[in-house]
This record gives C-alpha cells, structure tokens and sequence, in this order.
C-alpha cells in the first residue's frame, strides 16, 4: 500500500513539473515562433506596400470564419440574434443598405426614394434587381414579407414584430384592433414603387430598413412554412445563397450570380464553421484554417487579447462599437433607492483600471448611457452632448454614502449582492468592482453568479440588488438607449419611474425638429446618469478582431455588424 | 423459454423507468426559471402572449404534461422551440450522427489498444512494459479529458501541423478528437484486461491446458483471452453509451456539432422539446446498451443464468 501510494506521489509530482516546463517551453517556443513568423510577415506587408495598386486576388475566394452559435433560424421574419444577422446579410438586401462607414443607409434594393414633407410617406422606387432564380424583386415582395412579421396568426409569430410597429396602424394589426392590412403603412403601388407610412417621424426609418425584419421574402414560400430550414427552398436576393447547412457543424453561402451588383462581389463562397469555443477559433486562426477571428460573429479569450495585439499587430484590430456595459441598480428596494448611495458606488470605482487589468480589449471608460458611434444632429450625439455627469472620486464618494446612509437611518451598508450570468469576463469584473468597492468605501460585497436565463428572469423581475447589463444599438439613434428607461418600459429593469423622463422620450418620438430632439435627449440622459444615477455606466464595448493581411473589404458598422459581401482574398 | 420471459421482462422495466426519466425531467426542467423566449431584449406583451398560445404554454402544467405524453406516444418528439420550425427528430439524426460515427472510432480503438496494453502487461507481469502500461493507465484515468484534449490540439494540430485544429470534414479530423475520447477508456480496459487475464492465468485449467501441452497461442486465444474479457464486455455497455452520446468538453474543444454539445445548449436556451427528444434519446440508448451488454454476458459466459438473475 504504502509503496504504491509514493509511487502515485511520484507521477503526481512527475505531472505537475511536466506541465510547468511543458508550460515554460510552450510559450518560450511561442515567443520564438512569433519572431520568425513575424518576421516574413512584416516583409510581406512592406512589399505589398512599395507594390501599390496591382493587387492580385487569390484564385481560391473561399472567406472561412467562424460562429461562436449556430443562428436559429434563417426566416427574416423569425430571427432575432446576432448571429443570424451576421448571415442572413449575406444572403438578403433590403430597401437600403447601412454604409459602415457614416452609419446612414445607402440604397439597397431601393434606388431612391422620396419622402413627404411631414416626414411620415417614404417612396420607394426599387432598381431592377432580381432574385435567386431569377424573378425580378418586386414591391409585393417587401409587402408580403412585412405582411407575415405583422399577422398575428402567423405560426410561430414573429418575436420581432414590434421592429415594424412605426408603420401605420402596424401594432393595431397585430393586437387584432384593425383586422385588414391595407389600413397598414405599406402599399405595393406598382411593381416598382413602394409606399410606406409611418405612424410618427422616425429620423432614423431609413437605418432601419437595412434590418433583417424589413427582408423582402419569395413568393415561393407561401404555404411552406419550413421553407427556411431547408437549403432548397431557401430563395434570396442577396449577395450569396445558402448551399449548405449541417446543423451544429457548418454553413456555406454561394456567390448569387443573379444579385444586382454581382459585379462588385469577388468572393465565391464564405464557408462559416460553428465552434463556440474562443481558444479553439484561436488556435483556427493561427493555423490558418480561419481568414478572420474575434468578434462579432467569433471570439478571442480576453486574457489572449494582449498577447495577440503584440504577436499580430498587423492583424489585430479594436474598433468601438455602439454598446455599453454597465450596472442595474434597483431602484425600487432599500438601500438602492436612495440615490445618494447609487452615486457614491458609481463614483468609487476606477474604470480605466478595470480595464487595462481585467477586460484587458481596450474599450473606453463610460460615463454616460450612449455611447460613442451613434449618431446626432451634426456627426455623432456624443460628440456634441458630452458624457461627463459625473468624475470618478473616492472621498466624494465617501461623504455621498455617509449622507446616504444617514437619511435611510443605517450606521453601514449591509453586504450588496451583485448578480451576473455566468460568463469569465462577467465574473472578472465583478469581482475588481466589488474589491474596489470594498477598499474604497469598505462595503461588502457578495457576487453572485447566475445561469443565464435565470439571472434574466430575476432581473426582470427586480429580484436583485446590482446586476450586470449590457445594451448593443438596434439602431443608429440615441433612442435605441434612452427609451429603455420609461416608466414600466419592457427593459427597464431599474425599475426607474420619473414622469419627466417619460415626458421628454415621448417628446423625442413625436419631434421632427432634430435639433429639438436632440435636446431632449441630452436632457434625459442628464437626469438618468448625473441627477438620478439609475445605472452605473462602466464602458463602451469594442470590437476586437484578427483579420489576416491578405483579407480586404470586411467592414464593421456602428452597432459592430459585420459585412462580409465586399470582402476579397489577395494571393498569399 | 427463458430467453423470452428474460427479454419481456426487461423491456417492461425499459418503458417503466423511461416513463420515470420522462416525467421527472419534465417537471425538473419546467421548474428552472426562465423559459425559451426569455430574453434579453424583453418581446412586448402581446408578442410573448402569443408565443406562449402558440407553444401551449399558456395552459396548466399538467395539461402540457398530458399533451406531451400523448405525443410521445405516437412517437412525436415535436419541433423546436428555438430553432424555429426545425424537427427535434431532424436536429437529433443530424447532430447525432457527427457523435455517433466518432464515439464508434472510438470505442475500436479503445478496445483494440486497451486489450493489447493490458494483455502485455499482464503476460509480462512485474517487469517493464508492465509498469510502462500501467503509468500510462494511471494517466489515462487521472488527467481529464478537456487537458488531453486540449493539449493533443496544442501540440499535433497547432505545433507540427499534422492535423486540422477544428472541424469535422474528414478522416484526418478524427484522429485528436478520437484520442482525446479514447484516453480514459484505453486505461480503464486496460487495467480491467490485466488484472482478470492475471487472475485467469493463475487458474488450475491453465495449468491444466499447458500440462497437456497446447500451444502458448492456443491456450491464449482460447483460454486467457475468453475468460479475461468478461469484465471488459461489463464495461463496454455503459462505455458505448457514454462515447456515443457525445462528450461536450470534446465536442465544444474541436468544434464538432454533436448531440452533446447540442444537449447542453438547449438547456441554456430552455428549448424545452429538444430538451425532452434529447433525454428520451439518451434514455433509450443507455437502456438498450444495458440490454445489449446482458445478452452479449450470456452468450460468452453460459454459467450465467438469465432467469432469477437481479439486474446487476
């Protein structure tokens, strides 16, 4: 017994010291490998460099990339993920098209289109454009396919129904109170011309159109509801179609030959594997077995995010996006009513710290709810209305609770709970801003982590103290943030109720004045963030990428969408 | 006769505890917060309402129980809930299939290395390969599957490019996932195939066999080898079931779309009906492989009797 026991303690040992050199080896091998690899690398670059303007394109245009989930779906009228709108921009177009680079929407399948004084008529005359099989793409179309998203007797009804709610008598459709669809916004005048009638001015209607809901969808699919499950039926007019699809394994988009602008698309085929599994897209990557890795539609571990920034500065890219991360407070339950202690935890911790120690992905320390990327009257809202409502001040923040917790009758804070879903990077943060916390005001702080879907149900439910949050754009327009927090508002779950708020949101909805709005809305983002502190703002997310230098034309929009259709491969 | 009654017998128990298994996940899974439109951007009222009408999720708990019971019944496992309007029947076919042809790889490899490692270290018992197989054992049963996984695509897929990282397109795919599964089983069988042929070759009708002077291959096949595998037949019931409903760490790691990866997204997601299909699945398999392995006992083994037998 006791023999074989010290032999367990000796492969045991054995192991241990196995896997530390291994470990040591392992990444002085890395470093050397980086060197060499580098080495060629940057040459490469600077010969491509002094060889300007005869780029040779590759003869295989095959893009491989990576979905860290498998999309759900490929109706337009079902989707409802990132992920499927990663692909269905592959295969669809809509009225227009969201130039990446502005964040305005350029023309799709719409040329030009006309829009009446009052801001409500839009329209559409639509270019000769045709789909996969050849039929031309006609108004009726478009008709159809908001027809199926509206009608409350589609099965399964479309989650995203509310999407079309700016159309006229839209939302009475579905709720059954107008019961024919010609009283609703879109009309089919002719083959070619589209007549849409919003319910109020929507400033950012046009943005909206270049959304998965909007698609127009085949004749074909009517009374076929499975249509989209199956490769063969799936009838597009977009840039690529679907030619294959295992599920949980991979998918494969086509060049459409038939597209209107096929001219301009050089890729033949864009092959996306399904792995939900950041090191392994990695190790992909360095291979060579992917063209492109990282965010939105694959992921880096965050803690290889340096690593990689200085083996592949070339390939490595962080690009702001329209998406803030910050904290719930609940607003309706002691002591996070109290606004004065919501302050002095917002106040107490160091973002920028958070970020070159723990999220490690270069993302910009948020002092405001909207963030940077969304649009305003003249360039972006946040360059106008700055976000500076409140400083980071740790003595401040002292006096701020001590007040706080006198007017709620408390000597000390009890211990908070701070939920979140389960997720590394989730946790990390929490666990710095809870240690913040607790060395600056000396609270303590339980973390609490919860599975998704049961972390989403109590946070909707106001079963919480603290909780993680983060909000991507749905479009490019402060509302997309702002309206979240209105009284009784589906995301609102502060649980914030201030009638003036609701008041100057429900001013912004009806205003065609854009300067006016825009007002509005550094009003209401004022008494949000500096007068009432419902949230915690912590950072603006960015998006951060490895594209391999012999990768062009893959672009990221405002909200961190990518667009592959553009890309090309050069000879490497 | 007996082998009658034995086989009604044993299915009569299959359906019952699949009754139990169905009923008790059912419940389970209705009783964890959240369900499969939870999410983060909240679906207006109306929305959810009539997700929830079209679902039937909008009845009484124990009606949908009933529902789906008449419905599994008929043997309708139903569509999903999140993946809209795929079949849970078409999801687990093709899902499966990436598991079942990778766990099927994997056990012959697992069994062929397996028997020969320990066969080896039995007959050369107490002397080197003996202690070489039997290190490799402890290792194979001590160091987890996500670090063999890991590190075989470190080192042969990132390191000396001879396999392919990710993926599942073709014969070189298989082999690091393949290892990687087959790494504890191969030690487990072959501690199991060293210790009983040890056992064995200690008998008296060894000695017996030698004495009437058969050859070592004769005594061998016939003698050693069918005695000695009887345990490593009790093992490959369960094993098989195991391998082939698809390890998720494996799965996720190389990036292969199995039934198991599959498994443990729909719970993330509450997609309650491939929840349900993948259980009733996974129960069936485990039970027939069960079933299998008590025939397979019979057959090699006639000292064993089916009737009065417990289930053991």
């Amino acid at each position: 017994m006791k023999k074989s026991k010290s032999l367990l303690l000796m492969i045991a040992l054995v192991l241990v010291i196995g896997t530390v050199l291994a470990g040591c080896g392992g990444n002085k091998a890395n470093n050397g490998n980086a060197a060499a690899t580098n080495a060629p690398g940057n040459e490469g670059s600077t010969n491509t460099g002094t060889a300007t303007g005869d780029e040779k394109l590759a003869a295989d245009q095959t893009l491989r990339v990576n979905l860290t989930s498998e999309p759900p779906t490929f109706d337009p009228a079902q989707a409802q993920d990132s992920q499927a709108n990663t692909v269905l921009k592959t295969m669809y177009e809509g009225l227009t098209r969201m130039n990446d680079e502005t964040g305005q929407a350029e023309p799709g399948i719409a040329e030009k289109w006309d829009i009446s004084a009052d801001g409500l008529v839009y329209t559409f005359h639509l270019r000769d454009a045709q789909w996969s099989n050849g039929d031309p793409v006609e108004a009726a179309d478009f008709v159809r396919g908001w027809k199926i998203v509206l009608d409350p007797n589609t099965n399964p009804t479309a989650p995203y129904a509310y999407q079309l709610y700016y159309l006229k008598n839209a939302e009475e459709y579905y709720t059954k109170k107008v019961t024919d669809f010609s009283q609703v916004g879109v009309k089919a005048v002719d083959a070619k011309t589209l007549e849409v009638t919003l319910k109020s001015p929507t400033p950012y209607f046009l943005g909206l159109l270049s959304f998965y809901t909007y698609y127009p969808v085949h004749k074909s699919i009517e009374g076929n509801p499975k249509w989209a499950t199956n490769k063969d039926t799936m009838i597009t007019n977009g840039a690529f179609t679907l030619t294959e699809w295992t599920t949980g394994q991979a998918i494969q988009v086509t060049k459409n030959e038939k597209y209107w602008d096929a001219a301009s698309i050089k890729l033949s085929k864009i092959d996306f594997s399904i792995v939900n599994s950041g090191a392994t897209e990695l190790l992909s990557y360095k291979n060579g077995e992917l063209d492109r890795a990282g965010n939105p539609n694959g992921e880096i571990p965050s803690e290889q995010l340096p690593i990689v920034k200085k083996e592949l500065p070339n390939e490595f890219v962080s690009k702001g996006i329209a998406a803030t991360y910050y904290y719930y407070f609940n607003t309706t339950e002691k002591p996070f009513s109290n606004v004065k202690i919501r302050k002095a935890l917002t106040m107490a911790i160091n973002r920028q710290a958070l970020i070159d120690n723990i999220t490690l992905g270069g993302q910009l320390p948020a002092f405001g709810l909207v963030p940077p990327g969304i649009a305003g009257v003249d360039g972006e809202y946040r360059n106008t209305v700055k976000d500076s409502y409140f400083t980071e001040d740790v003595e401040q923040a002292k006096s701020l609770l001590a007040e706080g917790l006198k007017e709620e009758g408390l000597t000390a804070l009890p211990p908070v709970d701070l939920s979140y879903n389960t997720s590394e990077n989730h946790k990390k943060i929490a666990l710095a801003i809870a240690d913040m916390w607790k060395n600056n005001l000396g609270i303590t702080v339980n973390t609490v982590n919860q599975e998704w879907a049961v972390f989403i149900d109590n946070r909707q439910s106001q079963n919480y103290q603290i909780a993680r949050a983060g909000w991507t754009a749905d479009y490019n327009d402060p509302m997309t943030f702002l309206d979240m927090f209105v009284t009784g508002g589906g995301n609102n779950d502060a649980g914030y109720a201030n009638p003036e708020y609701d008041k100057l949101i429900k001013d912004a909805k009806t205003n065609s004045d854009l300067a006016k709005r825009q007002e509005d809305f550094a009003a209401a983002e004022k008494m949000l963030i500096q007068d009432d502190m419902v949230i915690m703002p912590i950072y603006y997310y960015t998006n951060n990428s490895l594209t391999k230098e012999y990768l062009k034309g893959v672009t990221l929009d405002f909200s961190g969408a990518v667009d592959f259709t553009r890309g090309y491969l050069l000879e490497h | 006769m007996g082998m009658v009654r034995y086989v009604a017998n044993k299915f009569f128990y299959m359906l019952v505890s699949l009754f139990v298994l169905v009923s008790a996940t059912f419940f389970l899974m209705k009783a964890i917060p959240g369900d499969p439109f939870t999410s983060e951007k909240k679906v207006p009222p109306e929305i959810k309402a009539r997700l929830y009408e079209q679902y039937g999720l909008d009845k009484p708990l124990y009606h949908q129980y009933f529902k789906y019971l008449g419905e599994i019944a008929q043997g309708d496992l139903g569509v999903s809930m999140k993946r809209l309007n795929q079949d849970v029947t078409h999801l687990i076919g093709q899902t499966f299939s990436a598991s079942l042809k990778l766990g099927v790889v994997a056990i012959i490899v697992s069994v062929i290395v397996g028997v020969i490692l320990g066969m080896l270290a039995a007959l050369y018992h107490r002397k080197f390969i003996d202690s070489a197989a039997m290190v490799l054992a402890v290792l194979g049963i001590a160091v987890p599957s996500f670090v063999v996984a890991s590190l075989l695509q470190y080192v042969f897929a990132y390191k000396f490019h001879m396999f392919p990282v990710s993926g599942f397109k073709g014969p070189m795919y298989y082999f690091l996932p393949v290892a990687a599964l087959s790494a504890q089983p191969i030690a487990f069988i072959a501690r199991l195939t060293r210790s009983s042929m040890l056992e064995v070759l200690h008998a008296d009708y060894i000695k017996t066999a030698k004495a009437k002077g058969l050859s070592w291959f004769a005594i061998l096949s016939r003698h050693v080898l069918r005695n000695g595998i009887l345990p490593i037949v009790t093992y490959m019931g369960p094993m098989t079931a195991n391998i082939v409903t698809g390890s998720v760490v494996i799965e996720q790691i190389f990036g292969i779309g199995g039934i198991g990866k599959q498994f443990v997204e729909a719970i993330g997601v509450r997609d309650y009906t491939v929840i349900m299909g993948i259980t009733i699945f996974y129960g069936i398999l485990l039970m027939v492989a069960r079933f299998i392995t008590d025939i397979a006992y019979v057959l090699i083994d006639p000292r064993i009797k089916l009737t009065g037998g417990k289930e053991g």
